[in-house]
């Protein structure tokens, strides 16, 4: 069977968790292999969790490029990578870096590219979700090596032990791949939270919340379950929280198992950043809010005492 | 400073949007069609820089006969002049291929800086101004919450899911923003006035030395094969708080193995 290779994804030495839900979700089109591009010194400690999930090779190129210029040096070891491994298919996550190294691999490859598959076939027959959910999608990629960058949540991570040998690639990076330099990566977001796209549980807050201290009782139901943060627009317009935290049309789309929906009144732009959920759980004052018509359960309410009192019952519960 | 700002005409958001069953294709007759919000921050990026630095800004759009309104409108808000791309060869058209037609249309035109919004509403993609820096062979400045330009050297703060990086290039260098950057300013009486004699340039796939067959659904990388309407969700349980609204949840949560 044909490679297919799987662009890993890591923070902080720790492979995430949506490329071991592609390294899985590879498996229908192949035999996965992993390709681990990173400053030297960074591949040896991901080693063990790809080759626990499936990974039957990995290609590792180490060049500090890959980090002090943004993505067309990592678009590049790919493509060289694809054109000698010739594999049925490349698999990124849904990130916008991904995306853009995905298409910029695309390009050089040939081929095409689709974003944001939810599901993928032995044909390679990718389904999307468009038009904030409201219409499914049946794509394929016509031309050379399929390109796909596939949404956190779309398939569960199951281990697979494999060979995981460990093949070290060099790669010359181009200099007009130099063109954009980085000089500083700050951080911003606070402490120990799950990434929002990738997070299998989502709590958000709205205009209901009122004001950026009021976030707070958002925060401490996310700390309980363990959710990743977000905010539907009218929260980060107004300044209550970072613009990064924005679920919907003009922010980020998740799809996670859960989404709970605090003082959310579901405008349509925002419902396009979330509808795919598993399970909506939605609190409003407003009993004629339309988030409640895409809630699986539903609580008319103040959020903050609703919110209060879920934390602990959940607090309750993890003893 | 000249600048060409990329904008791309779409059906708006608050409208049902369909797919046309001839051909799998986005139904642009079916809906309302505005300019792409996010393409509303990159004019307004493009006349801030413009006021700043000097120079000339310049709105480009591939897109059918309609989006010449969307060109009017970004006229109006004080943008120099229009290039619009329109040929219906270009029908169906991927977004690989829709860059290489960009890359072409560029070619065409004297530009410092080329500014994009960072994704579009309908499409949802998000890679074409990264696959346009590509083509072009110049400086990908994407995701930008802040531009800087001095000189030749132009910096932004990308947004990240954590932060953000500070990246530099050098122009010529294509940017994308995203709607934290500013805030677009609204058409004024004497913009939409004047707006009615400012020159656009119409092109077609031969003006850019492209042969129809290289471009339009013949030379599509992607091709929807088939889709359906998403069955609507279905409301659930709905209660309303008695004191006890956050505990149903947890019953919900834990009946449903969530929690």
């Amino acid at each position: 069977m044909a490679e297919v290779l799987v662009l890993v994804d890591f923070a902080n030495g720790t492979v995430k968790k949506s490329t071991l839900e592609l390294l899985t979700a590879a498996r229908v089109l192949g035999v996965p292999s992993a390709v681990v591009l990173g400053a030297p010194g960074m591949a040896g400690q991901l080693i063990e969790t790809l080759t626990a999930y499936g990974a039957s090779k990995i290609y590792i190129v180490e060049n500090s490029d890959f980090d002090g210029y943004l993505v067309a040096p990592r678009a590049e070891a790919l493509a060289q990578i694809a054109g000698q491994a010739m594999p049925a298919a490349i698999l990124v996550t849904s990130s916008a870096e991904n995306k853009e190294i995905a298409a910029r691999t695309a390009y050089k490859l040939g081929s095409g590219f689709l974003a944001d598959a939810v599901e993928i076939d032995e044909d390679g027959d990718v389904k999307q979700s468009v038009f904030g959910g409201t219409v499914s999608v049946t794509s394929k990629v016509t031309k050379g090596v399929p390109v796909i960058s596939l949404r956190a949540n779309a398939v569960s991570a199951q281990a697979m032990p494999a060979e995981g040998e460990q093949i070290p690639v060099i790669v010359e990076v181009s200099e007009s791949a130099k063109s954009a330099r980085v000089l500083d990566r700050v951080q911003e977001a606070k402490g120990s939270r799950p990434a929002l796209q990738d997070a299998s549980v989502v709590v958000a807050g709205g205009r209901g919340v009122g004001s950026a201290e009021n976030f707070s009782i958002v925060e401490t139901l996310a700390d309980s379950i363990g959710a990743a943060v977000g905010a539907s627009r009218a929260a980060t317009d107004a300044g209550w929280v970072p613009h990064q935290m924005q679920v919907g049309q003009t922010g980020v789309t998740v799809s996670p198992q859960l989404y709970i929906a605090l003082g959310i009144s579901g405008a349509i732009q925002h419902r396009a950043g979330m509808q795919t959920a598993k399970t909506i759980v939605a609190v409003n004052k407003d009993p004629e809010a339309p988030i409640f018509e895409l809630a699986d359960f539903g609580v008319v309410g103040d959020l903050f005492s609703v919110a209060a009192q879920l934390a602990d019952e959940v607090n309750k519960r993890k003893g | 400073m000249n600048i060409v700002v990329l904008m791309k005409q779409v059906p708006d958001t608050w409208a049902e949007r369909k797919l046309d069953g001839a051909d799998n294709t986005l139904d642009r007759a079916a809906s309302d069609a505005v300019i792409n919000e996010i393409d509303e921050y990159a004019i307004e990026e493009g006349l801030l820089l413009k006021e700043a630095h000097g120079g000339e800004v310049t709105v480009l759009t591939m897109g059918p006969d309609r989006a010449a309104e969307s060109i009017r409108k970004a006229l109006s808000m004080g943008v120099d002049r229009g290039v619009h791309v329109v040929d219906d060869a270009l029908h169906g058209s991927c977004v690989i291929t829709t860059a290489k037609v960009l890359a072409k249309a560029l070619g065409t035109l004297d530009y410092d800086l080329v500014i994009a919004g960072s994704e579009a509403t309908d499409s949802r993609l998000a890679v074409l101004p990264a696959l346009l820096a590509e083509a072009l062979g110049v400086a990908q400045l994407t995701g930008a919450r802040k531009v800087t330009v001095d000189g030749p050297t132009v910096t932004i703060e990308r947004t990240t899911e954590t932060g953000f990086d500070k990246v530099e290039g050098s122009s010529p260098a294509v940017i994308s923003v995203v709607e934290k950057i500013n805030e677009p300013r609204y058409p004024s009486f004497k913009g939409i006035m004047a707006a009615k004699s400012k020159p656009v340039t119409t092109l077609s796939v031969s003006d850019l030395s492209m042969s129809a067959d290289e471009v339009g659904l013949a030379a599509a990388t992607t091709a929807v094969k088939s889709f359906e309407v998403a069955p609507p969700r279905t409301a659930g349980t709905i209660v309303t708080d008695q004191g006890a609204g956050g505990s149903a949840i947890a019953e919900f949560l834990i009946a449903r193995k969530l929690i």
